[in-house]
């Protein structure tokens, strides 16, 4: 169902590129992954980085400034990438950027592209590639340290004459070589000059090319030209990004051409795609004999010792087991002081802006709506900073690279990668900012079905809810001598996500995200210290990026729900009350205004749409209350415990602790005298808020990292329908026993 | 024919060729996996799957699946 919703492409390339305005000349960095290109991204733009979208491009990538003799430069960091031969949306966008193809997508002035000095062949792949873009280049040669390391010996100038552009040695945390960097690409947008591709694919290759870009531009008179880099690819990918992209707009024929030109080039034996492999390794081979000195023998380095300890059987999985410890300790026990302090700040401005207001419908939605929304949202921030402190260290020494290695065996079998396995990991304290780290998984279908099923591992949002239910209903005693009830529902509610999870995951490979698979190529990077100015910025960049973009949606659900359970005004109520608190004494008042509270809550949009509902949550053996409670926390699941409180006139400052509340419920009937919650009542709504996604953080992170609706919308539909099926399927048959 | 899945942890073997011309034979080719290369494995992960490689400098890890496309040249 869900498929028609879902995006097909990232960039817009529907009609002609904007008119050019005076606009900041633009620098473009890419290089392979690992080469310290963010390190080098952060020492230029320093404090002006953010995460936004560069114009065109739906998807976000790091912008920043940079000044060169004065002229305000614009600085894109595109994600790390191996070739310019794009098979997920991320490639085809860094494609698109560079070349500055589609509508309102502008081409850099200059591109940076970082050369990893220890790791040269490989590295050079893509420069070739890049340098065919036609876009004047600058080269930044980086790790020359772990070069030297290694007994590499470059020799720059020989480097720069074969590539034909300025090569520069950079340490960026030491901010060596910086300054003749900016120079240089400073220079290099002045003159606008573009290399000259070095590399040369076989003639036969580029007539076809010229041919299949004829065909192509009098089959569809389109104004503006394909790139010839497109029809290249288009040429040499088969089954590609472009090849997709442009068979999109311009219709089926473009794969037959391309059929045909391949099928023709074999005849004369040339082979799409080794051909243009071969070449460029070949003319790398040649460059990296003249400019490189190897060393006779490869020496033992540092993480060849490292890794030893942490990829082995028994201390790898010791080490391994160790981090993730850290990790979800940190974001479970270590945010809580902080989080209970933000909390505490909140309640307090609440109560504070509340004393000054007037009761009525301002004073409603400043404290309940906007106080109470904004809290909410900041609430989690301690969690995102502390996770994505301790994933940048272990992301940027080289160690996550590692954990995937050990873990990817056992995603491998539902179908996902060692690299969902943080992501994962993290849902369980809070699955926003486990879906915000999915960003490091390079395949694009792995990524969107582990954010699909991470809202289903049991975050401590729903730990409240349990907490609460268990208490009241789950009877303390012990199974088998040993073991208490109580504790081993929690354990089971745990187990319901991690359960359900794998089959989702698989069966979403298996049929939305189904494709063309890609194989699985881990870099496992040389080991280093983490710099940690990249740790800091990262933890700053993705809290402010959450506060800033889902803070808003959020709080817009939370606005929304409050205005449904504020509306109408029901003035008879007030009229009802008043008259009885005429007469009342100070107790009894406190009393009378929380019943006022109540049947203002019942008689609301929401108490309506509750009573409404009333014959879909039966099979599930809830009364209305318990419906309306768990529309009421539609933002986020535990607002449910405070909608009960409401419910059931005790005031909105309940907590799952409260003997109140607890007592409440437990005393609680049906018309006919039998009570409303049983042990099995209990777990219906506990398996219900295990499998619902009932938190508009995660719907508006979804739709934040997807770039679409879609997902979030599909994410809430499924989980909801699962919710209701597990909860339906608790009562249906556990009442029966 | 002997493949890369076939090699133990510190044997090495040269590449003669990779099977297939879809995308994965395409992603390896460009990461350096290309014909006359040296390669040598380091070590298998701890449930044996998937497989630590060394080459062109660098180290990287693969699946059995996929290492079983690349076809070594018989020493």
């Amino acid at each position: 169902m869900a498929a028609s919703a879902l995006p097909r492409s990232s960039v817009a390339t529907d009609s002609l590129p904007a008119p050019t305005v005076a606009r900041r000349p633009v620098i473009a960095v890419i290089g392979n992954p690992n080469t310290g290109k963010t390190t080098l991204f952060n020492a230029l733009t320093g404090l002006t980085q953010h995460t936004g979208n560069y114009s065109g491009v739906t998807v976000e990538s790091a912008l920043g400034e940079l000044s060169i003799d004065g002229t305000r430069f614009l600085a894109v960091d595109l994600p790390g990438t191996y070739s310019l031969a794009p098979r997920a949306p991320d490639e085809m966008i860094a494609v698109s950027v560079l070349l500055g193809y589609g509508r309102g997508v502008t081409a850099p002035d200059v591109i940076l592209y970082v050369l990893d000095a220890s790791n040269l062949d490989r590295n050079l792949y893509l420069l070739t590639q890049v340098l065919e873009v036609g876009r004047p280049m600058v080269v930044a040669l980086t790790m020359a340290d772990v070069a030297q390391q290694l007994g590499l010996a470059i020799d720059t100038k020989e480097l720069s004459t074969r590539l034909g552009v300025p090569v520069i040695p950079v340490q960026a945390t030491r901010r060596v070589g910086l300054s003749d960097l900016q120079h240089a690409l400073g220079e290099a947008a002045r003159s606008g000059a573009s290399p000259i591709a070095p590399v040369r694919l076989p003639d036969a290759l580029s007539d076809e090319v010229t041919h299949l870009s004829g065909s192509l531009s009098s089959a569809n008179n389109t104004a503006t030209p394909i790139p010839r880099f497109l029809i290249e690819r288009l040429l040499l990918d088969t089954g590609g990004s472009v090849e997709n992209e442009l068979s999109r707009h311009y219709g089926d024929s473009v794969r037959t051409l391309a059929l045909a030109a391949r099928n023709r080039l074999a005849s004369v034996g040339i082979h799409v795609p080794q051909i243009e492999i071969d070449t460029r390794y070949h003319w790398i081979a040649e460059v990296t004999l003249a400019s490189v000195r190897q060393p006779l023998t490869t020496q033992h380095t540092w993480t060849e010792r490292i890794d030893a300890i942490v990829t082995h059987k028994i201390w790898g999985l010791l080490v391994f087991l160790l981090a993730m410890a850290v990790t979800f300790q940190s974001i479970f026990s270590w945010a809580a002081p902080l989080m209970e302090t933000i909390d505490a700040i909140f309640s307090t401005l609440g109560e504070r802006v509340g004393s000054l207001l007037t009761d009525g419908p301002l004073r409603s939605l400043v404290v309940d709506g906007i106080i109470g929304g904004v809290g909410a949202v900041v609430i989690f921030v301690p969690q995102i900073a502390i996770l994505f402190g301790l994933i940048g260290i272990l992301e940027d020494s080289g160690y996550m690279a590692r954990a995937a290695f050990l873990m990817d065996r056992v995603m491998a079998s539902f179908g996902l990668s060692g690299r969902s396995f943080i992501p994962l990991l993290s849902s369980f304290a809070c699955a926003v900012p486990g879906i915000m780290s999915t960003r490091s998984i390079d395949n694009h279908h792995d990524r969107i079905a582990t954010i699909l099923i991470a809202p289903l591992m049991s975050c401590s949002a729903r730990l409240p809810v349990y907490v609460l239910f268990i208490s009241a209903f789950i009877p303390a005693q012990t199974v088998w001598g040993i073991i208490g009830l109580q504790g081993l529902t929690l354990f089971a509610m745990y187990m319901v996500g991690l359960i359900v999870a794998p089959p989702i995951a698989f069966l979403l490979k298996r049929t939305l995200l189904r494709g063309e698979s890609m194989p699985f190529l881990l870099e496992l990077p040389p080991f280093k210290i983490p710099a940690w100015r990249v740790v800091l910025f990262r933890m700053y960049d993705r809290s402010w990026a959450f506060l800033r973009r889902a803070g808003t949606i959020i709080l817009a659900t939370t606005i929304l729900v409050w205005a449904l359970s504020y509306y109408p005004t029901q003035p008879h109520l007030t009229t009802e009350f008043d008259i009885k608190r005429a007469t009342a004494t100070a107790e009894e008042r406190a009393r009378l205004d929380i019943a006022e509270a109540g049947a203002r809550l019942r008689g609301s949009y929401l108490g309506q749409a509750g009573r409404a509902i009333e014959p879909v949550v039966q099979p599930l053996g809830w009364d209305w209350k318990i419906g309306i409670a768990t529309l009421a926390s539609f933002p986020a699941r535990e607002v449910i415990i405070a909608a009960l409180g409401t419910i059931y006139n005790l005031g909105n400052k309940e907590d799952e602790g409260s003997i109140a509340l607890r007592e409440t419920m437990q005393a609680e009937r049906w018309p006919d005298g039998r009570p409303v919650y049983t042990p099995i009542v209990a777990l219906s709504v506990m398996v219900f808020f295990a499998l619902c996604c009932q938190c508009g953080a995660t719907l508006a992170t979804i739709k934040r990292e997807t770039g679409s609706w879609g997902y979030a919308l599909f994410t809430f539909t499924y989980m909801t329908g699962l919710a209701y099926v597990g909860a339906l399927l608790v009562y249906q048959i556990g009442s029966r026993l | 024919m002997k493949t890369l899945a076939d090699l133990l942890p510190a044997q090495e073997g040269q590449i003669s060729s990779i099977t297939g011309i879809d995308s994965i034979a395409q992603r390896l080719s460009e990461m350096g996996f290309t014909p006359g290369q040296a390669v040598r494995v380091v070590r298998f992960a701890p449930l044996g799957d998937p497989i630590q490689i060394r080459l062109r400098g660098f180290s990287i890890a693969l699946r059995r699946n996929e290492a079983r496309r690349i076809l070594l040249t018989p020493a």
